[in-house]
């Protein structure tokens, strides 16, 4: 952390982020992961594969998946275009430490605020995410990342451990109501 | 076993015959699939009744023995159920009181819960006593299309008068005008197959797809699986119907693929495959349980649909046949099967088909009196146990509120009268094809069971099974269900087996077409829910209405909640037999989801009330709701309007302070929300001067420039400020408004327009916490904040400089010098989570130069002080050169809207302009919206000369200021115009002056 003198306020508004917890489901607010997009240059894919997999340690994710390896780990969002995610408290950084290592094969911009985080634990999870949106979260695979939408907001819902694990990304200015959304939702599954 | 002990939980008593009815429940049966242990107490009209658990409101009034349940829609003729299901025209109640209440619910599908309360209808003073019921003694006057023709004189009348009038006589259930306290969700759901009802096809094939493993989804509208199954009292292998479908639904709930559904009535098929399906989660409770949802609209992706919907008996319309006790033979059998309940002690029995001999047979196992059984056919078996008179009809009907008997025409010709309180009548099953005509799939006539069945043109993946083909049979429907689901799971891939079946009834319906009875004079009741006679029909054909779509428009047959599912079919008929063709050839009328009334509330979801949308909240606005400020939506932004301070009784005079404190020191503004876009890539200038009129090819590192953005037709689009953070990097921004239009607009350009460039967008709106620090101090305020490393002085960081810089001791940071107020102004930002604290730091800092925090409010006036256009200007009419801008659109290159920009007609000499008004009577206000008019000229539209767009109260100047449109504006400074607003009746005397009412010149921005 820069020794600087700002405290941080929570996309819920909290200094300590928020937790629900339901029979068979948590909901949790996580502010701790740094995000940084990587949108490759024109006839650079060759050069960023190679950038990226000495940077990351591992391959970039192909459409609908996400990786993991060490602090990274990465999702795809488009053609061509991924997320870098990796612990705030080491990578506040982000976009600055992407950047040099993907140098001109990428344009990186920082993402890091721009999201509210929730994961999503628990064997109900699939319970509250049906009335949520369209992804067939009882069949994800582990390692899928989709972008649905929820409460009317672009989201990514990640998918940690099949059936039950899984996190969900939206637009961090309507954070209050996509939590709203999934407490609505978890309250009428459970 | 019994499936109700499943699904509701609770253990119930012997299903079997418990001995004599209980007081109140005259009509009440042994038997059936209710807990006669158990007693509900609910209400009708005021008056206490009992029930059991697995009632519906109309079985368990039918077993108080009474009948009478509503008023119909026109003639407020008296009516019960014709029916035991979702079919229902007549029985017609409002259920719950209070903000719950709920009209025209189908007392045939309520569940009875305890204190159920319902109302009866379109009925005043009571039920029994309708004063309206004089409609019916002037129905001469009001048949068909009657309004059409009576109240077209005078004119005005219709909408004050006549409207209201008819509206109050004719209607149905009332709402209670109270907000809705329930929640309801929607949400999706994925599967192989979705079955569409759980009779004896349905039930086949679920088993056949639950055991090859799919994942499957049994959707059933009833609180209780079976279909027809529970209804009857047929073998299906050793055991009844019911037992079997108990036994089904056991084996399914235990298999993890297969997700059972009661209460789930498919409404629709929609496009690609999606089915629509409305599950009733709490209907059957008093009161939703907290937080759980009254319904859920589900949406079903499912690769395969089975339908298995059934068939709907339907009557044979005859003088009278309305009077409440004249219901669906198939109804009164499952009434006296199902429910234990009988419309009444002697019953009698009108059909064209043997399946209205089952009803006869039942009642009589029962132990109901069956006084006759009426069968228009003349040949065939004769039922033993009671009369069963061949050939005959029945003709006429008496009973004022309730059926007393029957008028019998035999044969011979003679009639008979037969005392009765009930009538079965049946005219044979139609096979319920509602869903496989949503995709304008047109049904095709089936003479052997004289009904139309589903036809090839099904909607994507769907395929139907059982009574719904129109194999009425038990075994039909058990061996097309089976074989139904393995051609559907093989399709996709999945090996079934068809489940192995019991033995079960195999008899013809033998239905002889009857369509409705031609003795009698009096009104014969097609459509009951519409009040639509044969007599209705005959007029419309006479009056030239002979299509299906115009019969149903003229008459109303077949509209309401019932959407004409038992009527539909006899009109139709008459309408063959008059314009002397088939039935087929006649045709029907579309299909239509919902297949069954849904609530509006259930289409809304959560998205209701305060939930209606999503909210947007700036990162300062946690202590901007410290401080009290007034919120302003901007789309679906809540931004801080103003800020009141003690003593501020009015909006302007907190909105006054925040101008002049700002113009006199500095006021800091949020201004997160306008739209900012990162432009990256080695293209990115290229990119931007493509999309941007103006040129930004050339712009330095490290500066801003304002850009004005066309649309291709050469209108302004969008305006903002791009930053150069480095030769391959831009940071764009939009007006709150656009970003999202400005962005996809971005997008489409990148991909489609010029894919060869090398250019990469994203949104970073919500990464940054933007502020605006505006006024002679801001410099000041600002270098308490910026890092002492980075020179902000006017020399170092000149007006459109920007930077990254470090805040607060090391937090990266963005400084841009722009300025909307016309002030020194500044535009700083900071990841998003430290906006809170960069506010908070800000305005401790401000305190010694009295600093001000300004909303949104006190923005407008300094942007219209200055004359900047925003979005009252970018109006989606206006372009650069009424703007003001035209030496904008750069002629040295291809823009986005430059070439259209240039067309004649937006290049008169007279073109609108934009520029600045003031009243001549410096005390009046001005109004935006206002048309300009010349003095001495008849405001008229031929007159008009512009308009004007923005008005403030200017702190600053002590009077109101305008921005507007004016033809040949710029030369006209200095003239009078009146700004009239025939809205009001009001017009002002304003002058024509320069657009910049403060520092035209500049200077204080580039201080």
């Amino acid at each position: 952390m820069p020794d600087h003198s700002l405290a941080p306020l929570l996309p819920l508004g909290g200094a300590t982020p928020r937790r629900d917890t339901f029979a068979g489901l948590t909901i949790t607010e996580n502010p701790d992961v740094a995000i940084a997009s990587v949108a490759c240059r024109m006839g650079r894919d060759a050069d960023l594969a190679k950038a990226a997999a000495a940077l990351f340690g591992t391959a970039l994710p192909v459409p609908g998946q996400m990786v993991a390896k060490g602090d990274w780990a990465l999702f795809w969002t488009g053609p061509g275009q991924w997320m870098a995610t990796a612990p705030f408290a080491t990578h506040e950084d982000i976009s600055r430490i992407v950047k040099a290592g993907l140098g001109d094969t990428a344009s990186v911009t920082e993402q890091t605020d721009a999201w509210v985080r929730f994961d999503i634990d628990g064997a109900r999870a699939p319970d509250m995410f049906e009335r949520l949106c369209i992804l067939d979260t009882r069949r994800m695979a582990a390692g899928s990342a989709n972008r649905t939408m929820i409460e009317h907001l672009g989201t990514f819902v990640l998918c940690h451990r099949a059936g039950e694990a899984f996190s969900v990304l939206g637009p961090r200015s309507a954070a209050a109501s996509l939590h709203h959304a999934h407490v609505a939702a978890a309250k009428s599954a459970i | 076993m019994n499936q109700m002990n499943r699904i509701n939980g609770q253990p119930l008593g012997g299903t079997e015959a418990t001995g004599a009815p209980r007081s109140g429940q005259a009509n009440r049966l042994s038997g059936g699939q209710i807990d006669h242990a158990k007693t509900l107490n609910f209400r009708f009209d005021g008056k206490t009744f009992q029930g059991h658990p697995g009632d519906t409101l109309a079985s368990a009034l039918l077993a108080n023995g009474v009948r009478l349940m509503g008023r119909s829609f026109k003639y407020h003729r008296p009516r019960g159920p014709l029916t035991s299901g979702s079919e229902e025209p007549n029985a017609l109640v409002e259920l719950r009181s209070g903000a719950r209440q709920e009209p025209n619910t189908r007392a045939t599908v309520a569940e009875l819960f305890d204190g159920l309360e319902a109302m009866s209808q379109n009925r005043w003073p009571s039920l029994s006593f309708d004063a309206l019921a004089i409609n019916d003694r002037l129905s001469t006057f009001l048949t068909a299309g009657f309004y059409y023709k009576t109240f077209m004189w005078p004119k005005a009348f219709w909408e004050k008068l006549y409207e209201p009038i008819i509206r109050r006589a004719a209607g149905l259930g009332s709402l209670s005008m109270e907000t809705d306290p329930d929640l309801y969700d929607k949400g999706f759901l994925h599967a192989d197959l979705l079955i569409v009802g759980s009779g004896p096809a349905g039930l086949a094939a679920a088993l056949t797809a639950g055991r090859a493993g799919a994942q499957v989804i049994l959707a059933e509208e009833d609180f209780l699986f079976g279909g027809r199954l529970i209804a009857e009292t047929y073998r299906l292998g050793s055991g009844s119907g019911a037992d079997w479908a108990a036994a089904a639904i056991a084996e399914l709930a235990a298999m993890p693929n297969v997700r059972l559904m009661p209460r789930t009535t498919v409404i629709g098929a929609f496009d690609h495959g999606i089915t629509g399906a409305v599950e009733r989660v709490s209907d059957h409770l008093a009161v939703p349980a907290a937080g759980k949802p009254r319904q859920i609209l589900w949406r079903i992706y499912a690769k395969r649909t089975l339908l298995c919907a059934g068939a709907i008996e339907r009557p044979i319309p005859f003088e009278n046949n309305d009077r409440p006790g004249i219901l669906l033979a198939g109804a009164i059998r499952a009434y006296a099967n199902r429910w234990a309940a009988t419309p009444g002690k002697t019953v009698a029995i009108f059909t064209n088909n043997d399946d209205g001999l089952r009803t006869a047979t039942d009642l009589i196992d029962k132990g109901v009196s069956v006084a006759a059984v009426i069968d228009t056919r003349p040949e065939g078996k004769t039922l033993a146990g009671t009369t069963h008179l061949k050939g005959a009809t029945v003709i006429d009907s008496a009973g004022r509120l309730g059926l007393t008997g029957i008028t019998v025409r035999l044969g011979t010709g003679e009639t008979r009268q037969i005392a009765c309180t009930a009538l079965g009548v049946s005219g044979g099953w139609n096979p319920n094809v509602h869903l496989t005509c949503h995709q304008r799939g047109r049904p095709v006539w089936d003479a052997k069971i004289a009904a139309f069945v589903p036809g090839a043109d099904l909607p994507p993946s769907m395929s139907v099974a059982g009574a719904a083909t129109g194999d009425l049979t038990t075994s039909g429907a058990l061996a097309s269900g089976a074989a139904g689901a393995v051609a559907a799971l093989d399709a996709l891939g999945i090996t079934a087996r068809a489940a192995e079946l019991p033995e079960a009834e195999d008899a013809p319906v033998n239905v002889t077409p009857f369509w409705y009875v031609k003795h009698g004079k009096g009104r014969a009741w097609i459509d009951q829910q519409n009040d639509v006679t044969v007599k209705d029909v005959k007029l419309a054909h006479q009056e030239g209405y002979r299509s299906v779509e115009h019969l149903k428009r003229y008459t109303t047959l077949g509209m309401a909640t019932d959407q004409g599912k038992t009527s539909n079919m006899a009109g139709l008929a008459v309408m063959a037999e008059l314009t002397s063709k088939s039935i087929p050839a006649t045709g029907t009328t579309i299909f239509r989801p919902p297949y069954t009334p849904v609530p509006i509330a259930t289409f809304a979801g959560r998205s209701a009330g305060k939930d209606f949308r999503p909210v947007r909240q700036t990162p300062s606005h946690k202590w901007a709701a410290e401080q009290g400020a007034v919120f302003v939506e901007v789309g679906m932004w809540k931004r801080a309007q103003w800020f009141p301070r003690q003593g501020e009784t009015h909006w302007r005079q907190s909105v006054d302070r925040e101008v002049l404190a700002t113009r006199n020191s500095v006021g800091i503004c949020d201004v997160t929300t306008l739209g900012k876009i990162d432009v990256q890539g080695t293209d990115a200038a290229e990119f931007l001067n493509r999309v941007y009129a103006n040129p930004f090819a050339k712009l330095a590192v490290g500066k801003v420039r304002y850009g004005l953005m066309l649309r291709e037709d050469g209108m302004a689009m969008d305006d903002g400020t791009t930053a150069r953070l480095a030769e391959d990097h831009f940071v764009t921004t939009t007006t709150t408004a656009n970003a999202v239009g400005v962005y996809r607009h971005m997008e489409f350009c990148r991909q489609c327009l010029w894919p060869d460039l090398d250019v990469q967008i994203i949104s970073t709106t919500e990464a940054w916490a933007q502020f605006s620090v505006a006024g002679p101090n801001a410099r000041k305020l600002l270098q308490k904040i910026v890092d002492p490393g980075h020179d902000i002085s006017n020399e170092a960081f000149p007006y459109m400089g920007c930077g990254e810089i470090t805040v607060c001791g090391g937090l990266r940071a963005r400084l841009f010098r722009i300025s909307f107020s016309g002030e020194l102004a500044y535009e700083i930002a900071v990841p998003t989570r430290y906006g809170d604290g960069l506010i908070r730091a800000m305005v401790e800092a401000g305190k010694q130069y009295d600093s001000v925090v300004y909303g949104t409010e006190a923005l407008g006036v300094m942007r219209i002080e200055k004359g900047h256009a925003a979005g009252n200007e970018l109006n989606g009419t206006t372009t650069a050169r009424n703007l003001g801008m035209a030496g904008m659109v750069s002629k040295k290159k291809d823009a986005i809207g430059s070439t259209l920009s240039e067309r004649e007609g937006l290049n008169r000499d007279d073109v609108l302009a934009l520029v600045g008004f003031r009243p001549v009577d410096r005390s009046r206000p001005l109004v935006a919206g206002s048309h300009f008019i010349n003095v001495g000229a008849e405001a008229t539209a031929a007159n008009d000369q512009g308009y004007m767009t923005s008005v403030a109260f200017s702190p600053n100047l002590g009077h109101s200021v305008g921005l507007g449109f004016l033809k040949s504006g710029g030369a006209r400074k200095g003239e009078t115009l009146r700004a009239v607003n025939p809205l009001n009746n009001e017009e002002v005397e304003v002058e024509v002056v320069s657009a910049h009412f403060i520092d035209p010149e500049g200077d204080r921005l580039r201080a």
